[in-house]
């Protein structure tokens, strides 16, 4: 296996143009982190304090082992809509015991920790992953349930949340609640659903009519101790399995019942003690040119998070402008696909659909690294079956079922999207570097397209074309997809897990790996019908 | 002598059997329950149970030790230092057994055994002696004091280790201070006799070490001075004396000789004489047996005082090397024990997790890693004895030594002697007997670090759990400790320092393993046992143990608090749970019992002190699981005070 040399230097101007640029990126999103990790604020997470109870993210790290890594999904989620960046909740995959485990938490501090839409978005993603990865899934519930203003989004896709639960469990993944306060109404199908459940005494309220309810539907006075607290649902009603004496005592709680899970990874372990990359992981920062027309070399990248930087390439002088590979990550053994100059033809398309099914041959996970403005438009490569040939990777892309990571290293426009495993795909993780752009296609072209069109509409039907209001038209779209096609408006509508910094490329990756490998890695049985 | 049973424990134990592995000779342990695990035992080539903890039940009875002897074919005993060591009868019952008794005759540990007849012999030999006076009950007390002359010791006769000693500066007090000595003496000994004695301040403690043989040789092996004591008991011994000049010496050592000539004396003994500041010096006692201290009179003269004591016991001469010994150099022990020297001395339990020295210095003691000091013995760990060409090198390789010692798993005096051995007063040869009791234990016991060099250690202790954790970890192993996409908190550990109850640390490492937080500090290196950091431009290594931490300047105890606590350990509101080690003497109520605040609800015994348990608030008793009689350990619950 050939090791990759890198002709990056981080002294050129170049180089250090393209950390600037970088580096004012990521200051950027460590920005936007500190208003998330605020939660709802220092007027509610003060009155959250006083009340003695601990905030979402200090109870994931009492629940996951000490100094292992943790993943955040989405922690910007709906930074673009008329919500609290974050949704109301955090939600992630850790280490608890030993054992990769999805954790979901609600954020009491925002508006009670009520779901709206994109909260809702959110969980079912973390639901995903577990699903599909085989995580045990703990909830650590706090949440006055719906956001009643947007209800109507809500309510009936929500339903979900509680299916997934039990469909977990009938997977053999168990679900764990932790149940820190409120948890009331359809919030009760949470530990109702659930195959663990420890609530903390004093703090647990669940039931699924509170006092008023309960006056109004039958009469009946009632106290919200009776009807729904945790030394209740401890010795009567029998919904808590386990009474928490308080919030450290009940995450204590959540790690013993994840101890004992007797659980085992169904996937291959990693190779032992595999070599990090010979390559310094830091010069990543200089390899995006700040211009996002100017390319930059994915094996520069490959050669800063394989190891050993080993990497052997499959067809390297067929198809050049997406290099095929193969390598390992952190003991993981991977095929990697990654555009090497942004264009995908035939070649490249036909080459990546065979490789993916060597993949599933060999039951290997799948990165891809993307970086392509879309398959190749023009006569000669539509009468070349640019269509069949990009169908065949898109084919080959959705029925491999060997784990995907796909990350977005720059852009990922049009059907090529698709064709590298985009989200829609169904990949393990999509991670995301800060100058990622996802869209149909470029601002420029987009605006240009309509421009197009409606120049020859006014031309069928005779009328002058308003060069002005074009101009101001062309302005107006490239600004929107511009806006649109950031990482962080991605990130926003959950498109992607995580915007990672370049530099933890390697370690997201790693990461995903060892989480898809919770479950068996097997290739694919059957592929669609391969349009020849 | 092919087989020597030592009756005794702990580290003399140790170090007569190990000078018997060097002679080719046998060992037999005996021991009690309490010491059923104990190294000495597991050393021995047999060893025999005595019976109970208590050292009547065990160390003390006369018959079981012979009968042990005995069984195991021992043909002879030494008697090492306390229990049997200085009795009279059980030397005869193990020479009446047809053993070799390895110590002086029974008549001449019987005439020493006696304070009074002590003194009066002496005196007869021409050995100066301080003014004193017996006390049979008939005489008029303050008339005999007033012929002693203020200030004086009531001291008891059969007594030792300060025990039932009392300090009278005047007349005032004499009645009083006879008495509480009767009384200590009578509860300590067995023997209520006590006498008067001249006492001369700002003295010194100095003592001739005394080797005689069966042909007729008394020959003095120098002097020690034991000086730094601290209410009566000796905390470090040195040898020679920093004030003893060689006509001194000489003086003494004549006056050593006379004594053991006196008595026809054979093995080894001590002279114990007090020196006054004035430089006059007056007979106290003779011990007759192997002291505490000789490991520093072997350094300084190069031989092994329990060899010669076996060679005298066969009966052959002392030889050549000991009848003309070449001092060489200066020899410093210290006693390290396990007490609480800012709460004034306080003895303390538990197990002692790691004991480990440097090279530089020698090591006697009854404990190994895991070892429990338990509250029936004395609590001393070991001694440690520095020797090097002069006063002053021994004093810092001895200080550095205990510095740098894995001394854990309980509280123990280490820093109280490092900062004793590094005191003006101490280097300068000045400390005279009164020298502790005129400190302050607070500020002498203090720990070697400041609270910000504990901050550090801690820190240290910290990366070194999160290394152990790293590379115990079952998944994931490979990637950067603490990795966080969105970095929102840092890493804690919380430790009990010697300053804080609990002390967070805080911690962040970056992708490389770079230290973040706490800022200004550079990670050089963490594996679970060792951690490198570099602040202010300095790098230091710290040693990290699961009880302590090591520092090149010092060691500090450090344990961490467990991540979650064990909810049925938690204890009610108005336990009372006991501050020490101890035995439970008398209980003063019953259950159900209302109680005012302040009042006495029980008396614990702990190294022969009584501590009375007070009702911290008024109530009512509602529980009360202790007994008379029982053994307690430091935290266990004694009462609780209900509404």
């Amino acid at each position: 296996m050939s090791v990759l040399r890198s002709q990056l230097d981080p002294r050129t101007p170049a180089a250090q143009a393209a950390r600037e640029s970088m580096l004012g990126r990521l200051a950027e999103l460590d920005e936007l982190l500190e208003q998330v990790n605020g939660g709802g604020g220092p007027k509610y997470v003060e009155r959250h304090r006083k009340r003695g109870k601990l905030l979402p993210r200090e109870r994931i790290e009492l629940l996951i082992d000490r100094d292992a890594p943790f993943l955040e999904l989405q922690p910007f989620m709906a930074q673009h809509a008329d919500f609290h960046v974050g949704a109301s909740n955090v939600t992630g995959v850790g280490v608890v015991e030993g054992v990769e485990c999805v954790l979901g938490a609600s954020d009491p501090t925002v508006r009670g920790g009520t779901s709206n839409p994109y909260t809702l978005c959110k969980t079912m993603r973390a639901q995903e992953i577990a699903l599909v990865n085989r995580l045990p899934l703990i909830n650590l519930v706090e949440s006055g349930g719906a956001d009643l203003p947007t209800q109507a989004e809500i309510f009936v896709p929500g339903g979900a949340i509680f299916r997934n639960l039990t469909r977990l469990s009938a997977r053999g993944i168990p679900t764990v609640s932790l149940v820190f306060g409120n948890s009331t109404a359809g919030g009760a199908y949470l530990p109702g659903m659930s195959d663990y459940n420890v609530f903390v005494k004093g703090g647990a309220k669940v039931f699924l009519g509170g006092p008023p309810l309960v006056k109004m539907a039958t009469g009946e006075e009632s106290g919200d101790e009776e009807l729904g607290g945790a030394e209740m649902h401890a010795r009567t009603s029998g919904l808590a399995d386990y009474l928490a004496v308080d919030e450290r005592d009940a995450l204590r709680l959540g790690r013993e019942i994840v101890a004992g899970l007797n659980w085992g990874k169904l996937g291959p372990a990693p190779a032992p003690d595999p070599p990090g990359p010979l390559h310094d992981p830091e010069d990543l920062l200089s390899l995006v040119p700040p211009d996002p027309k100017v390319p930059f070399d994915p094996l520069e990248v490959l050669a800063r998070i394989l190891d050993g930087s080993r990497y052997d390439e499959f067809k390297p002088l067929y198809g050049t402008s997406l290099s095929t590979g193969w390598g390992s990550i952190h003991g993981y053994p991977v095929g990697v696909l990654a555009n090497v100059r942004g264009i995908l033809f035939s070649e490249e398309s036909e080459k990546a659909a065979q490789f993916i099914q060597l993949a599933n041959q060999k039951n290997t996970s799948l990165i891809f690294l993307h970086n392509t403005t879309g398959f190749m438009v023009g006569r000669e490569y539509e009468q070349g079956g640019i269509i069949k040939d990009g169908a065949k990777m898109i084919n080959a892309v959705s029925n491999s079922t060997v784990p995907h990571l796909s990350v977005i290293i720059g852009g990922s426009y049009g059907a090529a999207n698709y064709a590298m495993s985009g989200r829609a795909y169904d990949p393990r993780f999509v991670f995301a570097w800060p100058n990622a752009q996802i869209s149909v296609m470029g601002p420029a072209q987009l605006a240009g397209v309509l421009s197009i069109v409606a120049r020859a509409g006014a031309q069928a039907r005779g009328v002058p074309y308003d060069e002005q209001a074009d101009k101001a038209m062309r302005t107006a779209v490239e600004a929107q997809i511009e806006a649109e096609q950031t990482a962080l408006s991605n990130s926003s509508r959950g498109y992607d897990d995580a915007i990672i910094d370049p530099r933890d490329t390697r370690t997201a990756l790693g990461f995903a790996l060892s989480v898809a490998h919770n479950a068996p890695v097997r290739g694919a049985e059957a592929f669609g019908v391969f349009r020849m | 002598m092919n087989r020597l049973l030592v009756a005794n424990r702990g580290e003399i134990a140790r170090r007569i059997f190990a000078t018997c592995r060097r002679l080719g000779v046998g060992t037999v342990a005996v021991f009690s329950d309490a010491d059923a695990g104990a190294p000495f035992v597991a050393e021995a080539d047999l060893a025999v149970a005595l019976g109970g903890a208590a050292p009547a039940e065990s160390y003390l009875r006369i018959d079981a030790v012979v009968e042990a002897a005995r069984r195991t074919g021992a043909d002879a005993v030494h008697p090492g230092y306390g229990f049997l060591a200085e009795n009279a009868t059980f030397a005869q019952a193990v020479i009446d057994a047809g053993l070799t008794w390895v110590g002086p005759s029974p008549e001449a540990i019987r005439a020493m055994g006696s304070k009074t007849e002590a003194r009066e012999r002496m005196a007869a030999a021409g050995v100066p002696v301080l003014p004193g006076a017996h006390l049979t009950g008939g005489e008029d007390l303050a008339t005999v004091a007033a012929g002693v002359g203020y200030p004086l010791l009531v001291k008891a006769s059969a007594g030792g280790g300060g025990k039932g000693m009392r300090l009278v500066e005047g007349a005032d007090a004499l009645a009083a201070s006879v008495a509480a000595a009767q009384r200590e003496a009578g509860a300590a000994f067995g023997d209520e006799t006590v006498f008067l004695e001249r006492y001369a301040p700002r003295s010194r403690h100095v003592e001739v070490q005394l080797m005689g043989d069966a042909h007729g040789n008394v020959v003095a092996l120098f002097e020690r001075d034991c000086s730094v004591q601290r209410r009566h008991q000796k905390v470090i011994e040195e040898c020679p004396s920093p004030v003893v000049d060689r006509a001194l010496r000489a003086q003494l050592s004549e006056a050593a000789v006379a004594a053991g000539r006196a008595l026809a004396y054979t093995g080894a003994g001590t002279v114990e004489f007090l020196l006054t500041a004035e430089r006059e010096f007056f007979f106290l006692e003779v011990n007759t047996r192997l002291q505490v201290e000789h490991p520093v009179t072997e350094a300084v003269t190069g031989l092994d005082l329990v060899e010669l004591q076996l060679l005298v016991a066969e009966g052959s001469p002392l030889p050549a090397a000991a009848l003309d010994p070449q001092p060489r150099g200066h020899a410093i022990e210290a006693r390290l024990y396990a007490e609480d020297v800012p709460a004034g001395y306080l003895p303390a339990t538990g197990t002692v997790s790691r004991l480990r020295f440097a090279d530089t210095v020698r090591v006697d003691t009854g404990v190994s890693d895991g070892s429990e000091i338990s509250p029936h013995y004395d609590p001393m760990i070991a001694k440690v004895i520095a020797h090097a060409d002069t006063r002053e090198q021994a004093a810092r390789v001895l200080a550095d030594a205990l510095a740098r010692a894995q001394v854990q798993g309980t509280i123990t005096n280490r820093d109280f002697l490092v900062r004793v051995l590094r005191h003006r007063e101490f280097l300068s040869g000045e400390a005279d007997t009164e020298f502790l009791d005129r400190s302050d234990p607070a500020e002498l016991g203090a720990p070697l670090l400041d609270a910000e060099q504990v901050q550090r250690a801690a820190l240290a202790a910290a990366l070194a759990g999160q290394a152990a954790r790293r590379r115990d970890a079952r998944v994931q192993d490979g990637l950067p400790s603490g990795w966080r996409n969105n970095p929102a908190l840092a890493q804690t550990a919380t430790f009990t320092t010697p300053y804080d109850e609990g002390l967070e640390v805080r911690y962040r490492l970056d992708r490389d393993g770079r230290l973040l937080e706490p800022e200004g500090i550079e990670l050089v290196r963490a594996t679970p046992e060792e951690v490198v950091l570099i602040c202010e431009g300095v790098r230091r290594a710290y040693r990290v143990d699961p009880d302590a931490v090591g520092t090149p300047e010092g060691e500090v105890a450090l344990s961490e608090h467990p991540r979650f606590a064990d909810p049925s350990a938690a204890v009610s509101a108005g336990s009372l749970l006991s501050p020490m080690p101890g035995t439970v003497l008398r209980v003063l109520v019953s259950a159900g019992a209302q109680v005012p605040a302040g009042a006495p609800l029980l008396v614990l015994e702990a190294m022969k002190m009584e501590h009375e348990v007070l009702a911290p608030a008024a109530g009512t008793v509602s529980e009360l699981p202790v007994a008379q009689g029982d053994q307690v350990q430091t935290g266990t619950l004694l009462a609780v005070i209900g509404e």
